[in-house]
């Protein structure tokens, strides 16, 4: 064997060989990047990347009532966060309708308030690391029954998203038209919100309340300056999110740093690459105009 | 194209409005099949209030509408733009071929015929070379090219089309306007609204002309002459003084029309027409 080739062994690969939890953790954020990647993209497409954030914050009460009555189990957790989620989707739009409180404002005094309600909570009766666990995620300590349960949401929604794909896009981009030609928009605006709620949650387990939504938006945003076409978008989104999660575990076990932040920053950094390089950023705007609208 | 199955509409004393405010007062009229049909009137007159009663998204608040033969969902509706993202990343041959719908639905795939026919409908508008170019890098008058496109492939036997010349350019509305003569003369019903009375003058033979309740409805030439745009116009300006609810209909006793089950919603939008 080459020297190169050995370094890039030992440096890309061996601690994947070598350690199982890096594998669990590899095989967790593949199924984040395939599952809640694409629905992301959507959440961003539909103006909704804070609303996403709010909603993952909405999810930790619930989450911490579980907590509360079974300790750290995984299906306690995650009913408590999936009834909490589901409510808080259905409520946070009628909220914003029905009062002279403007969305952000809505949404920034849910987030405020189900973070507070969420932290004391679990520290009723858990430690800091147990706190730790649920604000950042434990994405190096994914065990079976976690990973099986990423896995099944990553399958519910690729499953969805083929079917859906059309309804969704239309339901995003002319969604007067969408309710004209068809009795489907209010499963799509459903559907949706259920696909979104099941995927923070997936990210709450991995990555943290705080941090579920970093491999959703982030991806999404990444892919948005590179094209403008909804097929495409999707799959560079879905690339991004496995190069960032990939880059950040290697980062945080040679580094010896936090893996979940090590994933989200990744993802940034590929944010803010693609911000200075990639054809729809800001910068390559101003070098050269994008389109001509005379033919 | 393939010829469409002709409509005829019936308006019975029809009167639509939002939250219990009328907009379109005891309008009765009917509208024959293969009908080229011009909606004008000043605004907030409930023009684009009466095409939502076509399509079945406003409910009337007394009288009724009759479709004669044909669904609410084979109605093409051209919506006036606000409610399109135009930053939606999605191209122009995709956005177009939406008009397929009621072949393709939500799950069938769009094979090798329908793709041709996207391709036939982007180049009757004059867009063809542009089916891969994002809808967000279009000007406003291709834009509503790629719109009529999806209208022509919906095939409907009736075509609702709501301010489809505001804010675009001399040559689109010509091309466009040539557009809405042949599904005309394909024996398909065309009702727009329109505020250009010139054009409406040259292009259309049948007018409806409404201020919150109907002024006059015939040949262009008659209900567009300056008597009854007087009318209209003195009818807006009174309407908009009258407390809305009431109606003071000119053939009866002034009353308040009430509101249908679940009609008083206040996340209706407002009335725009």
């Amino acid at each position: 064997m080459t020297l190169p080739a050995f370094l890039a062994e030992s440096f890309l690969l061996s601690p994947f060989i070598e350690f199982g939890f890096m594998r669990r953790a590899l095989a967790g954020c593949l199924a984040l990047a395939l599952g809640a990647t694409p629905v992301g993209v959507f959440l961003m497409l539909r103006r909704m990347s804070l609303a996403g954030d709010a909603m993952s914050h909405a999810i930790l009460p619930g989450a911490a009532i579980g907590y509360l009555i079974a300790g750290l189990s995984l299906s306690a957790m995650t009913l408590g966060g999936l009834i909490a989620g589901l409510a808080v989707a259905l409520l946070a739009g009628g909220v914003a309708r029905h009062s002279v409180i403007k969305e952000d404002a809505s949404l920034a005094t849910f987030y405020l308030i189900s973070l507070s309600a969420g932290v004391l909570i679990i520290s009723l009766r858990g430690s800091n690391v147990d706190l730790l666990h649920v604000l950042f995620g434990s994405v190096l300590a994914l065990d079976d029954a976690a990973l099986l349960l990423l896995a099944t949401f990553a399958s519910i929604s690729i499953v969805a998203l083929a079917c859906g794909l059309r309804l969704l896009v239309l339901d995003c981009c002319d969604p007067a038209f969408l309710g004209h030609i068809s009795r489907l928009a209010p499963l799509a605006h459903y559907g949706f919100m259920v696909l979104v709620v099941l995927n923070l949650l997936g990210g709450f387990h991995a990555l943290g309340t705080l941090m579920a939504v970093g491999i959703m938006i982030l991806p999404a945003a990444t892919a948005r300056l590179w094209t403008a076409n909804i097929g495409p978008l999707l799959l560079i989104a879905v690339g991004s999110a496995l190069a960032g999660a990939y880059a950040g575990l290697l980062l945080s076990y040679h580094v010896n740093l936090p893996a979940g932040p090590a994933i989200v920053l990744t993802l940034g950094a590929l944010y803010l690459v693609s911000m200075a390089v990639a054809p729809l950023g800001p910068l390559a705007a101003r070098r050269r105009p994008r389109w001509h609208f005379e033919r | 194209m393939s010829a469409a199955a002709s409509a005829a509409l019936r308006f019975t004393n029809l009167t639509l409005g939002y939250s219990r405010h009328p907009a379109v007062h005891h309008l009765s009229s009917e509208i024959p099949a293969g009908t080229l049909l011009a909606v004008v009137g000043p605004n907030g007159a409930g023009k684009s209030t009466l095409l939502k009663g076509i399509v079945g998204e406003l409910r009337p608040l007394q009288g009724r509408i009759e479709l004669n033969g044909i669904e609410r969902r084979q109605i093409a509706y051209l919506t006036q733009q606000s409610t399109l993202d135009g930053s939606f990343p999605i191209v122009v041959a995709d956005f177009v071929a939406m008009g397929l719908w009621r072949e393709i639905g939500a799950f069938r795939a769009i094979d090798r015929r329908a793709r041709a026919r996207v391709e036939a409908a982007i180049a009757g508008v004059g867009l063809d070379g542009l089916e891969g170019r994002p809808i967000g890098a279009l000007s406003g008058g291709q834009l509503q090219r790629a719109r009529f496109a999806r209208v022509m492939l919906q095939d409907a036997p009736l075509v609702l089309l709501d301010e489809p010349y505001a804010a675009i350019d001399a040559a689109s509305v010509r091309d466009l306007a040539t557009l809405v003569r042949r599904w005309h003369g394909e024996g398909r019903t065309v009702i727009s609204v329109l505020h250009d009375l010139e054009h409406v003058r040259e292009e259309y033979p049948l007018s409806l002309l409404l201020a919150r309740e109907p002024v006059a409805f015939g040949a262009t030439a008659t209900v567009l002459d300056e008597a009854n745009l007087q009318r209209a116009r003195h009818l807006a300006e009174g309407r908009a003084e009258a407390s809305a609810p009431i109606c003071r209909h000119p053939n009866g006793l002034p009353h308040v029309h009430p509101a249908p089950p679940g009609h008083a919603n206040p996340r209706e939008t407002p009335p725009h027409a």
